[in-house]
């Protein structure tokens, strides 16, 4: 997994390249709990997310959660398999997938 | 059929997926069914290298094989770590609201989602998880 920041302002693109899996979540995780200070519009691109499981699902959870306090989050981009994923768990109705 | 055994660590993951999804791909399976495997694989395997033996370490072995007609796809997870029945666990409420939901049991949530049939069982000191996929 491979992650790309932009930030522009109090907004910030995450973009995750790769696989969001066990070995790779808490590396994301850890990258957020800083990375998410003072922003108020989070976006995740997915483009290049090929694949997501229940671990990578936690970290979305806990920042869907920190930014419902602090701002917005939305997914963009998100692929089909992923996007399954979400469906499946009941995510995609938790998140704003635009 | 057709297993291999590894030590039950998160740094081996990989090594269990890649033995399936090579398999998978002889057959042509679909990308579809070759990442909801990849899914069903993971969901276990973390499951049982985050608790089985913990806090020492210990083998899982995984098992596959297939079946023709239906195609199917039948696999098992062994471990000797302690009796635990993962379909015991309660499945997670989907359709709670963001701030109740709750990060457990998303992970065998997943895997009985991605299977047709699973089925538990603990004997000779082990646990045995048998699951078979249509595909």
């Amino acid at each position: 997994m491979e992650i790309k920041k932009e930030q522009n302002g109090s907004a910030l693109t995450i973009k995750v390249i790769g696989r969001l899996d066990a070995g790779s979540a808490p590396e994301l995780s850890k990258e957020l709990t800083t990375a998410l200070d003072g922003v108020t519009d989070l976006t995740f691109d997915f483009a290049e997310l090929k694949y997501i499981a229940s671990a990578g699902l936690r970290v979305l959870l806990v920042a869907q959660k920190r930014m419902n306090k602090q701002g917005s989050m939305k997914l963009i981009n998100v692929s089909e398999a992923v996007l399954e994923v979400l469906d499946m768990t009941g995510f995609a109705s938790l998140m704003t997938i635009a | 059929m057709e297993k291999i055994t590894v030590d039950a660590v998160l740094e081996n993951l990989q090594t269990v997926i890649d033995f399936a999804t090579e398999k998978l791909e002889e057959r042509d399976c679909s990308m579809k069914v070759v990442m909801q495997t990849e899914l069903v694989i993971e969901e276990v395997f973390v499951n049982i290298a985050s608790y089985a033996y913990h806090p020492e370490i210990g083998p899982a072995t995984f098992c596959m094989s297939f079946e023709e007609n239906p195609h199917a796809l039948l696999m098992t997870f062994i471990d000797a770590g302690k009796p635990y029945n993962p379909l015991e666990q309660e499945a997670p409420d989907t359709t709670l609201a963001l701030e109740e939901r709750d990060i457990g049991g998303l992970g065998i949530f997943l895997v009985k989602k991605n299977v047709d049939e699973i089925s538990y069982e603990y004997a000779d000191g082990k646990n045995i998880l048998h699951m078979k996929k249509f595909f």
